[in-house]
């Protein structure tokens, strides 16, 4: 395997350049993934049926919350990223570490939310406002818990092997997950939440 | 549910005898594998390849086996209409046959057939050792095996889905489609659009990134460029169709509203997302089609390609039309005179770029030197048979004409027009032009002739009569019909057509037995004299596709070097890195099958099972260190000489 020192250690084979590109396509797919959700919300987010609309159920608290902690999050991941490229393991660990933390307490917060509305009667049945409500964030949840695992896989992978071209290939590769999620969820504060207070 | 209900499509006597017949061939394979003890050579030659010419081949196995399938299931619809009050099927079969039809047709057939030929030539055209992600490949196959399976697989359990291939809400919720049926069409297409979305992905980075040196975009092959652009579709249409049968699974299963008729739930939201999809997926299988009609039509007319750029942006124009044209397939069910003239412009705005292409097409072949080969009859045989469909097309396009013809027989027989002479003589072009590069030896072409003439004459005789049939008013879908509406003699010549088109088909995979039986081996690399870099190659392809990788400097370069008695494969061989085989792909996609098969039935907790094996693999697959392994020189040179047939 050729590596090219030049380049960060992420890009530094052909192989890994190949998957870093392979995944922004796929970031591609991922984008119309959660366009045509917002796209069935859109469509669905006033009729509510006899159940509550957005206005009713709604809390902003818990929602900044979250906004801040998967904003953080990015933040931190970026800063691991910044690490690695200066070949600095600890550093990266650690900072890849608080982003997963930070992710978990998005989740919880997030179950939280739906554990509240399923007791306030607004279940993913009740109407179809609420199907595609709880689906969208449904799915952001289901990325964020999938990204969990995946980079609990990839530090532990860090942890053994130290850094070389495919674990920071990895490491990075999942950073662009990760700030993917968050544009996401800006777009989710934006048009779901702040929206739905509004109104 | 109880065993009684789970099986009883069995009690059709029809239905049992396929069944019987499907247990009975798959027992013949296995103890065939037994008992030649090729069981370890199947795995690890087959199952766990990663080689994208195998891959290839195993889209095209299942390909061809589905045609049969779709095929018998097309045979029985024009037999139980042949003749006014038909017995031969009830209304529920019938409804469960088209449905299956459709689906299979376009999704098992003309999908996986265009996906087999583009991993078997892609490589090889743009003259790259493999694809981007050898290993993904692999994922993506066995992801729409499972699919394929799955679907088939309703035929005996629990009962095939019944709400057309389209599955309109609110005819397909519960209430309407209360079998499993529809469960299967959620979970089957979604394994198999699955596996095609990550082979979007694979072969677009393929396509940027592995070029042979030199190759600029605007000197890559047509088939190459097609298979770009309908990748890229690919990539933007299948995440909806993702949603949509998401958005299904969750009404029909957990009781969501999407498309419900009550608590604020919209069932014209399900039409919008299958249609975002779907229109598309039309050009997913016919641009590929068009582009192995450029490489066949320039190849036997002996001539370069009229107007290789206007090709390129007739496609690109195409592929931007194509997502914004889908409500033509619903004008009649209620949007705005608004809405229906913008989409009614759209779609006639198609009939250009397509226009251009056929142009194109004729003034490449205007003062050649023509070769009437398999390949370049379905060629031919494609234009005037496609053009009636597109002009049948434009008819259908007018909103307000539209009213007249829509449901009827009339568009049945329009998009028969376009599929057919577009996909299947496109990918049987392709089949029968590629297939010496799969195997070493060429088909026999009296076989291959006599197999088209049969399939152009026979596919006019069926579905040129539905045409009539539809302005006279007989609705698509109608199980029978009675004597008094005088539907029943163009019924009965589209069923002798349908027969005709049977022996076409049987005629082609004679063709496999007897060439393989008959035709010589070790022809020449370069069959056809061919232009691209596909042929610059051995025939079958070494498992590293080029000993020497070649450097291109103009579109069509190999017939070009050949004329100027140059060798572009020329130079130093060195050692060849190569990824390893696995079978995590094909176990992987075993336990997403049975995930599939459990939420089919709702049985959540095994479902969850499976999937978490499916997640455990996927980590499995992060923890390894595989770093595949070099072919070495030696080896190499060995390989070359042996094809070469130098001893």
């Amino acid at each position: 395997m050729k590596i090219d020192s030049s380049l960060p250690l992420e890009y530094s084979t052909e192989e890994n350049r190949l998957k870093i590109f392979g995944f922004w396509i796929f970031l591609g797919a991922e984008i119309m993934l959660f366009a045509t959700l917002f796209a069935v919300y859109f469509t669905l987010h006033t009729r509510t049926g006899s159940g509550p609309d957005g206005a009713e159920i709604f809390e902003l608290t818990p929602v900044l919350l979250e906004t801040f902690l998967l904003l953080a999050s990015s933040f931190t991941i970026g800063l691991g990223v910044h690490a690695m490229r200066l070949g600095n393991k600890k550093a990266m660990m650690t900072f890849f570490i608080i982003t997963l933390i930070l992710g978990l307490g998005f989740l919880g917060i997030e179950i939280d939310e739906f554990v509240t509305y399923v007791h306030e009667g607004a279940t993913i049945t009740t109407s179809a406002f609420l199907s595609a409500l709880m689906t969208l964030l449904g799915t952001h949840g289901a990325h964020v818990t999938f990204g969990f695992f995946w980079g609990v896989a990839i530090l532990i992978q860090v942890a053994r092997r130290g850094l070389n071209p495919q674990t920071a290939n990895k490491a990075f590769i999942f950073s662009l997950y990760w700030h993917f999620l968050d544009v996401v969820w800006i777009f989710i504060f934006s048009f779901v939440y702040l929206k739905g207070l509004i109104s | 549910m109880s065993m009684e209900e789970l099986f009883h499509p069995l009690q059709e006597p029809m239905i049992l005898a396929a069944a019987i017949s499907i247990v009975v061939g798959a027992v013949v394979v296995v103890a065939g594998l037994t008992y030649f003890k090729k069981w370890g050579y199947f795995y690890k030659n087959w199952l766990s390849t990663v080689d994208h010419k195998k891959i290839g081949i195993m889209y095209i196995a299942v390909a061809l086996l589905m045609l049969f399938r779709g095929g018998i299931d097309a045979l029985l619809m024009r037999a139980q209409t042949a003749v006014p009050d038909n017995g031969l099927l009830d209304a529920q079969h019938y409804n469960e046959i088209f449905t299956t039809h459709g689906l299979i047709m376009i999704l098992f057939m003309a999908m996986p057939f265009v996906i087999g030929l583009m991993n078997i030539v892609i490589p090889l055209q743009i003259g790259a050792r493999d694809v981007a992600f050898p290993r993904l490949n692999a994922v993506s196959f066995w992801a729409f095996a499972a699919g394929c399976g799955l679907l088939n697989l309703s035929f005996i359990i629990g009962g095939s889905p019944d709400a057309g291939w389209t599955a309109y809400f609110p005819l397909a919720s519960t209430d309407f489609s209360p079998t499993v049926g529809n469960n299967y069409y959620s979970l089957a297409l979604q394994l198999s659009g699955i596996g095609t979305l990550l082979t979007g992905v694979n072969f677009i980075t393929t396509i940027f990134k592995m070029r042979a040196p030199g190759m600029t975009l605007m000197k890559m092959p047509m088939f190459s460029w097609s298979i770009l652009i309908t990748n890229v579709i690919i990539v933007f249409a299948f995440p909806v169709l993702t949603v949509a049968l998401a958005l299904m699974m969750l009404d029909r299963q957990f009781g969501t509203k999407f498309f419900a008729m009550t608590d604020g739930g919209m069932d014209m939201l399900w039409a919008n997302l299958f249609w975002v999809w779907g229109h598309p997926e039309v050009y997913i299988v016919i641009l590929p089609a068009f582009g192995i009609f450029s490489e066949v039509i320039a190849t036997f007319a002996r001539k370069n390609l009229y107007g290789y750029k206007s090709m390129v942006m007739s496609m690109v124009v195409i592929s931007l039309l194509s997502f914004l044209v889908w409500a033509h397939h619903f004008y009649t069910m209620g949007h705005g005179v608004m809405v229906n003239s913008v989409f009614s412009i759209t779609t006639m705005a198609i009939a250009v770029p397509t226009g251009v292409k056929m142009f194109n097409w004729l003034l490449t072949m205007r003062h050649g030197k023509i070769q009437f080969t398999t390949p370049m009859l379905y060629a031919l045989g494609f234009i005037p048979i496609f053009t009636i469909g597109g002009v049948t097309g434009v008819m259908l396009a007018m909103a307000s004409a539209d009213y007249q013809y829509h449901n009827t027989m009339f568009l049945v027989a329009h998009f028969h027009y376009v599929l057919i002479p577009g996909t299947v003589f496109g990918v049987l072009a392709g089949y029968h032009f590629w297939w010496p590069k799969m195997f070493g030896f060429r088909l026999n072409e009296k076989l291959g002739k006599a197999g088209f003439w049969f399939i152009a004459i026979s596919f006019n005789v069926t579905f040129f009569p539905l045409f009539i049939l539809g302005l006279d008013g007989y609705a698509r879908r109608m199980y029978t019909y009675s004597a008094s509406t005088g539907y029943g003699p163009l019924n009965m010549l589209s069923f002798i057509g349908a027969l005709g088109l049977a022996v076409g088909f049987a005629l082609i995979c004679y063709n496999i037995y007897y060439s393989w039986k008959h035709m010589p081996r070790n022809e020449k690399a370069d069959v056809w004299d061919g232009r691209s870099l596909e042929w610059a190659t051995h025939s079958p392809v070494p498992e590293y596709n080029f000993a020497i990788v070649p450097n291109v400097s103009r579109l069509d370069e190999f017939w070009f070097a050949k004329k100027e008695g140059r060798d572009i494969t020329a130079g130093k061989i060195e050692k060849i890195h190569m990824p390893n085989n696995t079978g995590t792909p094909f176990w992987t996609s075993g336990f997403l099958f049975l995930a599939a098969f459990f939420a089919v039935f709702s049985l959540w907790i095994p479902a969850i099972i499976s999937m978490l094996v499916v997640f455990g693999f996927m980590a499995l697959r992060s923890f390894e260190n595989d770093h595949g392994r070099y072919i070495s020189v030696e080896e190499i040179t060995e390989t070359e000489k042996s094809l070469r047939g130098d001893k």
